[in-house]
């Protein structure tokens, strides 16, 4: 098994004198590439931070976060933006998709980010809209898809680029039931891979089945990590 | 990139229109009240530029500007003649008077006595007749805008007649002369008929009118006239600007129309500035999440800028077409704006302007994107 991500007694706090709070108390923390791992705790417990700075957008006070063997720290605030751009695929709780886009065009963001052609993104974006079952919808803006749509057409952008690590935050969190199982099902039959690591954050035990690995989360901490077999997609 | 930037600015319709709004109506405004004041400005100093053979004019020493007419002594016309320097010197005469036509219409004319043997002075300008005519009996030439106030609605005509102070007068040209900014009828006649129909005291030399010999400038000539006679004698550039200043530096004009021209880049940064901020601040999320996707702050600022100069072309482009259009239909002869037009470097002057408030009016939404935390779309 090799590590995607080795985090290593990464400390941030937030404010100062009372108004301090300390997200993280020296997370010591891995990843495999080729596994899904969920980061699960209660509210407040610093998954968010913890994620963030996995994922280059969070520079934490003291420890050391590796991606593929990339030491964050050592990269400078402009190679960490080509890092996201390159090697981190997102999804967001509430998607985050560009109303006056379509869903083809939503998908091709971060091809476009890193410099393709519109033509070229968008013919990529549609490969990946169809095997996520989004074929009759590609041309659709996201207010007239369902919310489970929307999700996988987030699903799309993550992965549409074919980033190294996949950040999802709370993926399920504004889907039904029944749309949240089938959108973990989807990210885990796309996006797992042996050369890429996924990490979910989630408050939802009900999605724990799509997990290889769960860390749990408490005040700043990681508590524990359950190794088990995931369902399968 | 750059179509998502417009597609982002394109899909929130009202907040595009409000922008567009914003820019288009200071646009209009500035270019408006810029063309105005400018065509008020060159209006003050318009008879200056309708004499074009001249480019020296000798007047009294105390004169400010064209229309502190006090008389010179007849003898100066051949002072001026003798200096060295002078290819020749006309008189001209320019006073005031009251004109009634034949069914009781009354105005008041701005009444140019030219040299009865020269002509010069006269516009060039010929809409209708011929110029040479003035030397019949009572002949006057009345220009186009002065003739659609006398008779308005009728065809331009030869042979009218109308009482000049009270004196039998009949036109035999009518001319395109430039609008005048203290009468809204020009009249030109022959100087010694000029006398005629406005007779004066001993002195009724309004201005001496001259030229440069080859090979001299007139500001050179100017300035040995001024030596030699002891009169105030000016270029034609110096004399237009000198009547210019006069109206910037004396009259509220200049700072009745600044206010409106400040008021017109307040109210543009305030309505662009609210709606631009408004538009970036719900398009928040949008921008963090791009920025998490991994797009630079460079990038960034690159889309909203472009978001910005969309808005500012767009803006200025209505709010230009409108301000040509109000010039074009608004100053036909015989409106009281006629002569009035939309210079160039007005409207070049307007765009920089657009581009200040544009910019602006940005800055603090750009500020809001550059500080941006992408980890906001984590929240």
């Amino acid at each position: 098994m090799a590590i995607a991500v080795d985090c290593h007694d990464v400390t941030k706090a937030f404010g100062t004198g009372d108004a301090r709070v300390q997200a993280l108390r020296g997370v010591t923390f891995a990843a495999a590439a080729g596994e899904m791992t969920l980061l699960v705790g209660p509210s407040g417990c610093g998954k968010t931070t913890l994620i963030s700075a996995i994922a280059g957008m969070l520079t934490p006070d003291a420890g050391s976060i590796a991606v593929f063997g990339a030491d964050l720290r050592k990269l400078s605030r402009g190679k960490l933006t080509a890092f996201r751009a390159k090697s981190v695929g997102f999804v967001f709780q509430q998607f985050n998709l560009l109303p006056a886009l379509t869903a083809t065009e939503n998908a091709s963001i971060p091809l476009r980010i890193l410099g393709a052609s519109a033509g070229e993104a968008n013919r990529r974006a549609a490969v990946l809209l169809d095997r996520l079952g989004l074929a009759a919808h590609r041309d659709r803006f996201p207010d007239q898809l369902s919310g489970g749509q929307q999700q996988r057409v987030a699903i799309a952008r993550a992965l549409v680029h074919e980033p190294q690590l996949v950040v999802c935050d709370e993926p399920t969190a504004s889907l039904d039931a029944q749309s949240g199982q089938a959108a973990m099902a989807l990210l885990r039959d796309l996006a797992v891979r042996a050369d890429r690591a996924v990490i979910v954050v989630t408050h939802d035990s009900r999605i724990f089945s799509f997990a290889d690995r769960i860390a749990h989360m408490a005040d700043g901490r990681i508590e524990n990590v359950s190794i088990q077999d995931a369902e399968a997609a | 990139m750059a179509v998502v930037a417009l597609r982002m600015l394109f899909g929130d319709r009202a907040k595009y229109l409000g922008l567009v709004f914003g820019v288009a109506f200071a646009t209009l405004l500035v270019t408006q009240q810029g063309g105005m004041f400018v065509g008020l400005m060159t209006r003050t100093a318009s008879v200056i530029e309708d004499v074009r053979e001249a480019d020296i004019w000798v007047m009294d020493p105390q004169a400010l500007y064209i229309d502190t007419v006090r008389a010179l002594r007849d003898t100066d016309l051949g002072r001026v003649r003798g200096v060295p320097g002078v290819a020749w010197a006309v008189p001209f005469y320019k006073a005031s008077a009251p004109v009634k036509t034949l069914d009781g219409r009354i105005d008041n004319a701005l009444l140019l006595g030219l040299d009865d043997a020269t002509l010069i002075g006269v516009s060039h300008d010929v809409k209708l007749g011929r110029v040479e005519d003035l030397r019949q009996p009572d002949a006057i030439a009345i220009d186009e805008a002065g003739y659609l106030r006398l008779w308005p609605g009728e065809k331009l005509r030869l042979g009218r007649e109308l009482e000049l102070n009270d004196h039998r007068a009949m036109v035999v040209a009518i001319t395109g002369a430039s609008a005048a900014f203290t009468a809204n009828i020009i009249i030109h006649t022959p100087y010694t008929r000029a006398l005629d129909y406005l007779p004066q005291g001993r002195d009724t030399l309004s201005f001496v009118l001259a030229r440069a010999a080859p090979g001299q400038t007139p500001a050179a000539v100017a300035r040995a006239i001024a030596a030699r006679t002891g009169l105030q004698a000016l270029s034609s550039a110096d004399f237009r600007w000198k009547t210019i200043d006069y109206y910037l530096a004396k009259t509220g004009i200049p700072i009745s129309f600044g206010l409106v021209i400040v008021l017109g880049v307040v109210v543009g940064i305030a309505i662009v500035g609210l709606t631009f901020n408004m538009f970036v601040a719900e398009n928040l999320r949008q921008y963090g999440a791009l920025k998490a996707m991994g797009l630079s702050d460079l990038r960034l600022v690159g889309l909203v800028l472009l978001q910005g100069t969309v808005v500012g072309l767009m803006g200025f482009g209505i709010g230009l077409g409108l301000a040509a259009s109000f010039f074009e239909f608004a100053t036909q002869p015989p409106g009281a704006l006629r002569g009035f037009s939309l210079p160039w470097w007005v409207a070049a002057g307007d765009a920089g302007l657009t581009a200040l408030i544009v910019l602006l009016a940005m800055f603090a939404s750009l500020r809001r994107v550059l500080v941006l935390d992408p980890a906001i779309v984590f929240r």
